[in-house]
């Protein structure tokens, strides 16, 4: 049995649409990313599968119940840590979690095979209030919240966002550790170099999904050669390439900008003797593998 | 040695305590006119005090620093006139609209009643927004709201552009073409002093700084920075310096 | 479950110096306010004088008047229609008309009328003037006439205006304490609510097994126990300070504050099901319950002289109901015999309400 199976779901906000017609099922056990930028839709699809809304058509079923008619259930297995993260500012840590294990009738005590060496690292700090707490500890604190109740089903909505790029790493390496305790985990995120760190994951824009496998899967599927090419000044480069024929796209991405082009047997040589004509640049160029972002922007051009 | 004209912010020890906490300590650096420089660190480690004081907006509690040539202990007005500032959630009026936000910073920063309605003009063709000039900013998508922001960070003219954390949760192909326009910006001379949590960004800077603890651990191109760590990217940089002091 | 709640509660409240604030400052503050505007000593009251006789007699009565030290002489009237313009004007805190003849009549043993005029927009200044201006003219009277007589016969027609209704501190205690206590119950609740939202553990709470009334109890209780407390200090202020007589028992007194705070605060649990802000919950709570209770509820206006309408109006506004309630048992004594219709509408009231307000609680949005 999936842990979520999402149907056909729908959900408008006055003329918005924020989800349309979404379909895919997290299986049990399994790590899935729900990826794309803010306003793609993740934050409403979250909420519907954790009960909070309820969806215009289409229908989602969370641990084999109806998210609409079998939310008492839903409730009852679930951990779900919001976009920001639900913390009591004015109380201690010690005191937040003793709160989240309360109504959800549950003991701090009794939860620590699966939460312990997440709140290991911020036990030292019990006292403190949680509004001190830096964005990494906040992060941390709001997870074992999450967890404090042992659920069946985990589910994070962009539980990395605005927080720096090692507690970010830190943070998935928390998940993978609570994975392996067989618990299913949906999580939302806006960075897509994140992808690789889950099982499957499903790109969305706009209210939509627009593709749905695992992360080599996803990049496996980009067909057009894709190089890395650098000079002495990359914007002025991308200026002086942009009109190439059977150039695809071409923009920054790190040291290298990266170049698609349409021609599958294209080779690098070509590029840099179009390229050596055009520019009085050092140019060095070379074939490269397409990263999740590569599929992103490829489907947002030509999808 | 640059002469003077060629550096848009030198910092020498320049530090910020609170209490007993030291934000940002000892910190010296130069970036120079026309550079991107990437400011980066992990959350808390000092930055946005930094920042606040390169701005003008926080007294430092020693060192010394200069923003466009004018000291942050005395000139703190003047600096203001000469930088802009974006960030992500709080640069613009959601209730107003598109037009009216460009209006009412142009009014902030003095410029004329001709003027303001040029350069109304020029951003709003320069954007492609005629569609959308009498929208709401709520009502436009994020990506538009960013650039609309760059623009509007910039309409007074300023020596260097101060954008904190500017690409947070847009989809890759806006934040890529905002970043063009960073580099267009830059071309042109602007200085851009910039923070953000994407490592692939960092690459796109000439220079970086990366703090740790309120203290410059790194500082150098991203070339030379992954060469002397023997990494391939700046993520893998940035963990390595980064760690150890995180995870407390 | 429900422990957890309050306990979470009442360490927010606890450590929120704000909101110990506006629990225990506004409530002392705003009965201070009006019990300072209450409590004016009077010294130098400018009044004006029409005198219609002008002879000896009124000319001593004047005298006499602005000898006491109480008054002085702001403005002389030639004719009757001066009266209305020196009070608009605000200069003039009392008329004395004395009519024509003044001095003949008294002579010839007839009663007179004089006629004194009252500003009773301050109302606690506005009786002390009668009461000295009526003192006077009864020396007066008697220093004139020292043989005693079995009637006045200067006959003082009084007129207060401004404020026929005579509110004093008879009122102003009972309706300041329904004003203060509605308003702090109220907002206390929609603001936590509020600001549960904002922090988004209220997403968090919905979906935890908790059930609507655990979630809706959790919020009520422990601002029940505060605003109780904030009740008695009400009362002791108005008792201590303002001279309110307390014949009444005071745990019955006690019980109907209960009930009436019960009642403000379900209010509150309502007014945040709407708001998302914590200032919009406040400024909802600030301007849905001080309007009416203000001036519906027969705090301010008599309720009788309203038009049918605002009557009907004021018989929902459950200040309306728990001033009556204290007037009955402070003022009069009463118990449970003089005050079991109100107190019954009243618990009606925070019964309808408190189901109300868990049945509307969202804990998912359609």
């Amino acid at each position: 049995m999936a842990a979520i199976e999402v149907h056909q779901i729908s959900k408008s906000f006055g003329e918005t649409k924020a989800v349309k017609d979404m379909s895919f099922n997290v299986n049990d056990g399994e790590l899935f990313g729900l990826i794309g930028p803010d306003g793609a839709g993740k934050t409403t699809l979250i909420k519907i599968l954790v009960t909070l809304q309820k969806p215009d058509s289409g229908s989602a079923k969370v641990d084999g119940q109806d998210v609409v008619s079998g939310y008492h259930h839903i409730r009852n297995i679930i951990g779900y840590m919001p976009g920001k993260f639900a913390l009591y500012q004015d109380l201690s840590i010690e005191e937040n979690m003793s709160f989240f294990a309360d109504i959800f009738g549950t003991k701090i005590e009794e939860q620590m095979e699966l939460m312990g060496d997440i709140y290991k690292q911020i036990e030292p700090f019990k006292k403190r209030k949680a509004g001190q707490l830096s964005g990494g500890m906040k992060q941390k604190l709001a997870l074992c919240c999450a967890l404090i109740h042992k659920p069946k089903i985990l589910v994070l909505d962009e539980p990395t966002t605005g927080v720096d790029a090692v507690s970010r790493r830190e943070f998935w390496d928390m998940l993978s550790h609570i994975k392996k305790q067989g618990i299913s985990i949906l999580v939302s995120t806006p960075y897509m170099d994140e992808a690789a760190r889950c099982d499957r994951i499903a790109l969305v824009q706009e209210g939509s999904i627009i593709a749905l496998d695992t992360p080599k899967g996803i990049i496996k599927d980009f067909a057009h050669p894709i190089f890395g090419i650098k000079g002495d000044n990359n914007y002025h480069l991308i200026e002086e390439l942009k009109n190439m024929p059977g150039l695809r796209s071409l923009y920054p991405s790190g040291e290298y900008a990266h170049l698609v082009m349409d021609d599958k047997n294209q080779s690098s040589e070509e590029i840099k003797n179009y390229a050596a004509a055009k520019t009085h640049q050092k140019i060095e160029i070379e074939p490269i593998e397409a990263d999740i972002e590569d599929c992103f922007i490829e489907m947002m051009q030509h999808g | 040695m640059d002469n003077q004209e060629n550096i848009a912010v030198k910092t020498n020890k320049l530090t910020r305590k609170f209490g007993d906490f030291i934000a940002t300590d000892e910190l010296t650096l130069e970036v120079k006119k026309g550079e991107i420089f990437g400011f980066l660190g992990a959350n808390g480690a000092g930055k946005t005090t930094a920042m606040r004081m390169l701005c003008g907006l926080l007294k430092p509690s020693s060192g010394e620093a200069t923003v466009a040539g004018f000291d942050v202990y005395k000139q703190a007005e003047k600096i203001k006139k000469n930088i802009g500032y974006m960030s992500q959630k709080f640069s613009l009026y959601e209730d107003l609209k598109v037009k009216e936000n460009i209006e009412l910073y142009g009014g902030i920063y003095g410029l004329s009643r001709k003027e303001i309605k040029e350069k109304t003009k020029h951003i709003i063709d320069d954007l492609n927004m005629k569609s959308v000039e009498n929208k709401l900013v709520a009502e436009i998508p994020l990506g538009w709201k960013q650039k609309l922001a760059f623009s509007v960070a910039q309409i007074h003219d300023p020596k260097i552009i101060f954008l904190d954390e500017p690409t947070g949760g847009v989809d890759p192909l806006t934040r890529r073409q905002f970043w063009n326009g960073i580099y267009a910006s830059a071309d042109r001379g602007l200085t851009i002093f910039v923070t953000t949590h994407y490592m692939d960004e960092a690459e796109y800077c000439n220079r970086v700084s990366i703090m740790v603890d309120g203290k410059v651990k790194a500082l150098g191109t991203p070339r030379a920075l992954k060469d002397e760590y023997k990494v391939g990217s700046m993520d893998d940089v940035f963990t390595e310096l980064a760690r150890g002091t995180s995870t407390k | 479950m429900l422990k957890g709640l309050i306990l979470k509660e009442f360490r927010h409240i606890m450590r929120d110096p704000r909101t110990l604030l506006i629990l225990f400052g506004m409530p002392l503050l705003q009965l201070l306010l009006f019990g300072f505007a209450l409590s004016t000593e009077i010294k130098d009251a400018p009044i004006a004088v029409l005198d219609q006789s002008k002879d000896a007699q009124s000319y001593a009565l004047q005298s006499k008047l602005f000898s006491s030290g109480y008054f002085k002489l702001e403005q002389k009237l030639i004719n009757a229609k001066q009266i209305e313009k020196s009070f608009e004007t605000g200069k003039v805190k009392m008329a004395l008309v004395i009519p024509p003849q003044f001095g003949y009549q008294l002579n010839h043993g007839k009663h007179v009328q004089v006629q004194l005029i009252v500003d009773a927009s301050d109302i606690n200044t506005g009786i002390t003037l009668r009461n000295y201006a009526e003192n006077i003219i009864r020396d007066y009277q008697n220093q004139e006439n020292p043989t005693e007589r079995p009637f006045m016969q200067i006959v003082p027609k009084i007129r207060m205006i401004f404020n026929p209704g005579l509110a004093s501190v008879y009122s102003f205690v009972p309706g300041v304490s329904a004003l203060v206590l509605i308003l702090i119950s109220s907002m206390l609740t929609s603001v936590t609510i509020a600001r549960e939202k904002e922090l988004g553990t209220m997403e968090v709470i919905s979906i935890s097994p908790l059930k609507k009334h655990h979630i809706v109890i959790g919020k009520v209780i422990p601002y029940l126990g505060l605003s109780l407390l904030n009740a008695i200090i009400i009362i002791i202020v108005g008792v201590w300070v303002f001279d309110m007589p307390m014949k009444g028992n005071i745990f019955i007194l006690l019980l109907e504050c209960l009930l009436y705070v019960l009642v403000a605060l379900a209010l509150g649990v309502l007014i945040s099901i709407r708001a998302n802000t914590q200032q919009e919950a406040m400024f909802t709570s600030l301007l849905s319950m001080m309007l009416p209770t203000l001036l519906l509820s027969g705090f301010l206006f008599p309720v009788e002289s309203m038009p049918w309408v605002l009557q009907q109006i004021s018989k929902i506004i459950p200040a309306t109901y728990f001033i009556e309630v204290i007037k009955s048992i402070m003022i009069k004594g009463g118990g449970f015999e003089l005050v079991w219709k109100p107190t019954l509408v009243l618990a009606f009231m925070a019964f309808v309400l408190i189901s109300i307000s868990i049945k509307s609680l969202k804990t998912r949005i359609d």
